[in-house]
C-alpha cells in the first residue's frame, strides 16, 4: 500500500479554508448571525422614539445614527470572532499548523466582515429610509458603510486578540476598539451627510479607502501578534 | 557592533540603582523650575490685551497637555522596545507611565474647560484639541484597563505593547481626522491655545513650566519604574542586597 | 493683594485650574512612592517565604 502523499499547503490555500469553515459554522447557526442585524435596526429605531418622528429633523442626525449604530451593531459579533475558536482549541492548532498566523487571522477578518460588516452595510438603507433619507442617497451610504465596515472588522479584531481570555472582556473589547475607530466614523458619517446633501462624497470616499488599505496592512499583523500573546 | 552596553541597560538591577540616583537630581530642579515659572507666569507675565489675566491658565493647561502626549509616546516606545527585545524593564517602564499620563491628560481637559467657559461662554466645546483629548483619555483607560483584566503580569505586559502600539499608530490619524471634521462642520470657534507669537516676557514662563514638567515626569516615573521593576523580579539575589 | 487674586475678574476659572494641576501634582508623586513602598514589602515578603530549591534538597539528604 502505498503512504499517503504529503502536500505543501501554500497560506492562501489554507486562508481560503479557515474562511470556508468560518462561513459554513455561521451558516448552521442563524440566528446568531441575525442578532447585529436586529440591535442596528432596534437602535436606529430608538432615536425617531426618544427625539422626534419628523422626518426633516431625522434626516439631519441620520449619519450620525446609521454609522454609530452599524459600529456598535459590528462590535457585537467582534467578542465570538476568536472566542469558540480559543476555547475548543482550535486557535491553537492555527498557532502551530505552520501556516504564517497573519494569513489565518486575516481569513477569519474577513469572514467577520462577510457574516457581519456586509449585511450590516445592505440593511442600512432601509433604516435610512426610515430616517427619511431620499433613495438618491442609497449608492452613497451603501458604498460608505461597505468600506468603512471592513475597518472596522480589521480593528476588532486586533481588539478581540487583545482581550482573549480577559473576564468579562466584552466591554473592554469595546472601550479599546471604538476610540480607535472615531477616524472612519468622522470620514463615514461626512461621506454619508454628503451623499444625504446629494454632493459628491469623493473626498471622504478616497479617505475610508486609505484607511481600509492601512487598516488591511497592519491590522492583522497587530491582531496576530495579540492572539499569540493571548494563547501562552 | 558591541551591544553589550544595550543589553546592560536593559538589566533590572543596573535599571533599578540608577532610578534610584537620578530621582532626586529630576525631582528637584522640576519642583524649582515649575514653582519659578508659576511666579512667573502668575505675577511677572503681563495681562494680555485680549483675554487679560485669564489667559494664564496657559501655564498649567499647556504643559499637562503636553505631558499626556508626550507620555503616550514614551509609553508606547518603551513598549515596542520590550516586544521587541523582550525586556522586562522596558515593559516595567511602559507600565510606570500610563497612570501619571491618564492624570494629566484629564487635566488637560479641566484646565481647557475652565479656559473655555470665561472666553466662549460654555464649559465644553467641541474644538478639535479637547476633543483628541477625550479620544486620548480614552485610548489610556483602556490600555490601563486591558492590563488590569490579564492576570499574568507578563501576558499583560506584552498585550498591552501591542495595544500602545496600535495606539500611538491612531493618534496622528485621530488628531488629523478630529481637524478636519471639525473644520468641515465649523465649529464655534477654535481655541487658539498654543501662542508662538507670544512676547517672551509671557513665554519664558511657558518654556519653563514645560520643562519643568517635563522633568517632574521623569522623576515620577523613575520611582514607579523602581516599583514596577521589583514587580517583575522573582530572582531574589539582587533583590536581597537592593533593599538592604 | 487682593486685586492679585481677583485676576481681573478670571478667578473664578483660574485659581481651580491651578488648584487641580496642583492636585494631580501631588497626587502622582505620592502614588508613585506609596507604589514603591508596597513593592518593597511584597518583594520582602516574598524573599522570605520562597525556598531557595538548593537548600531544600540539602535539607532532604
Amino acid at each position: 500500500m502505498t503512504p499517503p502523499r504529503l502536500v505543501r499547503t501554500g497560506v492562501l490555500a489554507a486562508a481560503l479554508k479557515v474562511l470556508e469553515r468560518d462561513l459554513r459554522l455561521a451558516i448552521r447557526r442563524p440566528g446568531q448571525l441575525l442578532q447585529p442585524l436586529v440591535f442596528f435596526a432596534v437602535v436606529t429605531l430608538l432615536f425617531p422614539l426618544g427625539y422626534t418622528p419628523e422626518l426633516d429633523k431625522l434626516r439631519a442626525i441620520a449619519p450620525g445614527v446609521l454609522w454609530v449604530g452599524a459600529l456598535l451593531a459590528s462590535m457585537l459579533a467582534l467578542e465570538s470572532l476568536f472566542r469558540e475558536d480559543a476555547a475548543d482549541g482550535s486557535l491553537e492548532q492555527f498557532l502551530i499548523c505552520g501556516q504564517p498566523l497573519v494569513g489565518l487571522v486575516a481569513a477569519k477578518t474577513l469572514a467577520h466582515w462577510l457574516l457581519t460588516g456586509l449585511p450590516l452595510t445592505l440593511m442600512a438603507p432601509l433604516l435610512g429610509i426610515a430616517l427619511g433619507v431620499p433613495v438618491g442617497a442609497m449608492p452613497g451610504i451603501l458604498s460608505s458603510l461597505a468600506l468603512g465596515s471592513v475597518t472596522l472588522s480589521l480593528i476588532g479584531a486586533v481588539g478581540a486578540g487583545l482581550t482573549l481570555g480577559v473576564r468579562r472582556g466584552g466591554v473592554l473589547l469595546s472601550l479599546l476598539t471604538l476610540p480607535l475607530a472615531v477616524p472612519v466614523l468622522i470620514f463615514g458619517a461626512r461621506a454619508t451627510e454628503l451623499a444625504i446633501a446629494g454632493e459628491s462624497l469623493t473626498g471622504p470616499l478616497y479617505l475610508l479607502a486609505s484607511l481600509g488599505v492601512l487598516g488591511a496592512t497592519l491590522a492583522p499583523l497587530a491582531a496576530a501578534a495579540a492572539v499569540r500573546i493571548g494563547l501562552e | 557592533m558591541n551591544w553589550a552596553w544595550f543589553h546592560k541597560f536593559g538589566s533590572p538591577p543596573h535599571i533599578y540603582r540608577i532610578a534610584g540616583t537620578l530621582t532626586p537630581w529630576f525631582g528637584w530642579p522640576a519642583g524649582a523650575l515649575i514653582v519659578a515659572a508659576a511666579y512667573a507666569g502668575l505675577v511677572l507675565a503681563p495681562p494680555d490685551y485680549q483675554q487679560g489675566d485669564g489667559f494664564r491658565i496657559i501655564y498649567v493647561h499647556a504643559p499637562s497637555a503636553w505631558l499626556s502626549v508626550m507620555i503616550y509616546g514614551v509609553m508606547a516606545t518603551a513598549a515596542a522596545i520590550g516586544l521587541i527585545w523582550r525586556m522586562k524593564v522596558a515593559h516595567a517602564a511602559a507600565a510606570s507611565c500610563a497612570g501619571i499620563g491618564a492624570w494629566f491628560t484629564g487635566v488637560s481637559l479641566i484646565t481647557g474647560m475652565l479656559w473655555g467657559k470665561p472666553m466662549w461662554g460654555t464649559y465644553w466645546v467641541w474644538d478639535p484639541r479637547l476633543t483628541a483629548q477625550l479620544v486620548l483619555l480614552f485610548l489610556y483607560l483602556g490600555y490601563m484597563g486591558l492590563r488590569s483584566g490579564i492576570d499574568d503580569l507578563g501576558r499583560a505586559d506584552r498585550a498591552s505593547a501591542v495595544l500602545a502600539i496600535v495606539g500611538v499608530v491612531n493618534i496622528p490619524i485621530i488628531r488629523y481626522s478630529v481637524e478636519w471634521w471639525n473644520s468641515i462642520h465649523q465649529a464655534p470657534s477654535v481655541m487658539k491655545m498654543d501662542r508662538p507669537s507670544m512676547p517672551m516676557d509671557m513665554l519664558a514662563p511657558l518654556l519653563m513650566m514645560l520643562l519643568g514638567f517635563t522633568l517632574y515626569f521623569a522623576a515620577v516615573m523613575l520611582v514607579r519604574l523602581r516599583a514596577e521593576i521589583l514587580r517583575r523580579e522573582r530572582s531574589a539575589s539582587w533583590v536581597k542586597e537592593a533593599l538592604q | 493683594m487682593s486685586e492679585f487674586f481677583a485676576m481681573g475678574g478670571y478667578a473664578a476659572f483660574l485659581w481651580p485650574a491651578y488648584a487641580i494641576t496642583l492636585l494631580a501634582v501631588v497626587v502622582n508623586v505620592i502614588a508613585a512612592r506609596r507604589a514603591h513602598a508596597a513593592a518593597r514589602e511584597e518583594a520582602r515578603r516574598r524573599l522570605e517565604t520562597d525556598v531557595d530549591p538548593e537548600r531544600e534538597v540539602e535539607r532532604e539528604r
